[in-house]
């Protein structure tokens, strides 16, 4: 065995430090030393997206980087997303009102990565979005109402309404 | 008789689930694993779908059927983040071949997973800032090893001078993958499925290698050697990529057949071509997965200069363009079709980069 490391990360706004393996990935980290079962393991090959969190900014397939890399990151899981008061955020709730889930084993991959879109691309169009989500397969939902969460959430935030009603 | 049983246990216990229903595995997997009938191919990873060029002897088979499904937990290693080139570069040059550079992880750790690769030493190149810059340096533009596909595609001077990078950049694995994985990463693999070698040759583009002994640039045309195998000598890291900037107005093009998004090409082309009063003046052609290394296409490329790349010319040179490959079959399709499918991609590729050029006078 290899010596344990010291890493530091924010995760949901809270710094927490730990000794980890340096084989161990950010997903188990998470889920196992933290408790932040939101991410899920699908593929384990990072062609999924269901343990997609957001480091940095930037959306991570959790599965596929150690925790030791993420030293020093700033981390949101989707136990991060709600309004302080414990509300959905906007995101959630359309994904809610847009019926954007099914079984919802993909939906905190999904979320989290339709939120940095969203950040870089305030007013994506549906291509957009279907590109934007390229990394995040969902069995359920056939993307519909994936894409129209997301745009339902956009159109929330730019202050319009949005006509388009769930399939 | 045994079968028998089973089968009929299995179409009861079918009804009763009537109420419950799963999308991904269809109902067979729940239904054989309450009958207790051994599930005959579980599949979490198909080995072989990950490179057809790995050596068949990581494949764990027994009658066709899978033994053991992969560990996908890495194995144990020393995890290194140095701050400095020269510091990352004394580790790999102490630890030798037990030491691999960790950059974005996107080829190396599934590697691990599987234990296809189990260095001891992982020397981790994200503190190194160094490695992130993206510079004019003459008629030379010089990315980092360490530049992220997202920060080239954000990068408003490869836009500008080469935006065949950023189109390529684009094509590559899904948004999440791109925000890690890096151009040095892409080139210095060696994994034949990648793309930005064929467009790094296609732009006469070199490599600097820098190791204890110092710093040396090899070409990208003679980098590569077969799958994993490149130019790259033990302790070496590539620091960067430096790619003579094609002039104003040139046409570039990257066509790229592939089955989804992420997956590597089926068969693809890359042209950079200048044009001068109507005429193609110069142009040259590489290929992406259609050999154990990517492929520069000079006898196709010199086919096309002088001429209006009218479609006998064109076909020509798609013709021998293809002449040069030598695809693997996998699940992308057996050799005959991505021949076939190079040939289509070098003809659009090459109309794409025209249409884009400035015709000249």
């Amino acid at each position: 065995m290899t010596d344990q490391i010291p890493v530091t990360m924010t995760v949901n706004g809270k710094q927490v430090r730990r000794f980890v393996d340096p084989r161990l990935l950010l997903i188990h980290f998470l889920r196992e030393d933290l408790s932040l079962t939101g991410a899920h393991i699908g593929c384990e090959t990072s062609h999924c997206g269901a343990c997609t969190v957001d480091l940095d900014g930037m959306s991570v397939k959790s599965c596929t980087m150690f925790a030791a890399q993420a030293d020093g990151a700033a981390i949101t899981t989707i136990e991060g997303m709600a309004n302080a008061d414990g509300t959905l955020s906007v995101l959630q709730e359309s994904f809610r009102q847009m019926h954007g889930l099914q079984c919802g084993y993909c939906t905190p991959g999904m979320i989290m990565r339709a939120s940095v879109l969203l950040r870089e691309n305030p007013d994506p169009s549906d291509d957009e979005v279907r590109a934007g989500i390229s990394g995040n397969l969902c069995r359920c939902t056939g993307y519909q109402n994936i894409v129209k969460a997301v745009r339902h959430a956009a159109a929330t935030i730019n202050g319009r309404p949005h006509q388009e009603a769930a399939e | 008789m045994m079968q028998c049983s089973i089968r009929s246990a299995e179409s009861r216990i079918s009804r009763r689930m009537r109420q419950q229903y799963c999308r991904s595995s269809c109902r067979n997997p729940p239904i054989r694993a309450i009958s207790g009938r051994p599930v005959q191919a579980a599949l979490i990873v198909r080995r072989t779908d990950f490179h057809p060029r790995f050596p068949k002897a990581a494949v764990t088979r027994s009658g066709g059927k899978r033994e053991e499904e992969a560990p996908l937990i890495p194995g144990s290693f020393v995890y290194h983040r140095p701050g400095t080139v020269q510091e990352a570069v004394a580790l790999l040059a102490d630890h030798g071949d037990d030491a691999r550079p960790l950059a974005g992880g996107h080829s190396l750790i599934p590697l691990m997973k599987l234990r296809m690769a189990a260095p001891e030493h992982l020397v981790d190149l994200r503190g190194i800032g160094a490695l992130k810059t993206i510079a004019e340096d003459g008629d030379s533009i010089v990315i980092g090893a360490g530049v992220t596909q997202a920060q080239a595609i954000a990068s408003d001077l490869l836009a500008r001078r080469l935006p065949i990078i950023r189109a390529t950049s684009l094509l590559i694995a899904d948004p999440q993958i791109r925000y890690l994985g890096t151009l040095g990463g892409n080139v210095a693999n060696g994994d034949p499925g990648n793309d930005m070698p064929a467009v790094m040759q296609c732009l006469g583009a070199s490599y600097v290698l820098q190791g204890a002994d110092g710093t040396r640039e090899i070409a990208a045309a003679d980098f590569y050697h077969g799958p994993y195998d490149t130019g790259l000598e033990t302790g070496e890291l590539l620091t960067a990529i430096r790619i003579p900037a094609p002039p104003a107005g040139h046409g570039w093009a990257y066509e790229k057949l592939k089955r989804k998004v992420g997956d590597y090409a089926t068969a693809a082309a890359a042209v950079i071509l200048t044009m001068a009063g109507g005429k193609v003046a110069t142009c040259a052609i590489a290929l992406t997965n259609l050999a154990p290394t990517p492929l520069l296409a000079a006898d196709a490329a010199a086919l096309v200069v002088g001429t209006t790349l009218d479609p006998a010319t064109v076909k020509a040179a798609a013709d021998a363009a293809k002449a040069i490959t030598d695809p693997a079959g996998d699940g992308r399709g057996p050799p005959a079709y991505r021949r076939e499918m190079a040939g289509v991609m070098v003809a659009r590729a090459l109309a794409r980069a025209a249409d884009r050029a400035s015709k000249g006078a």
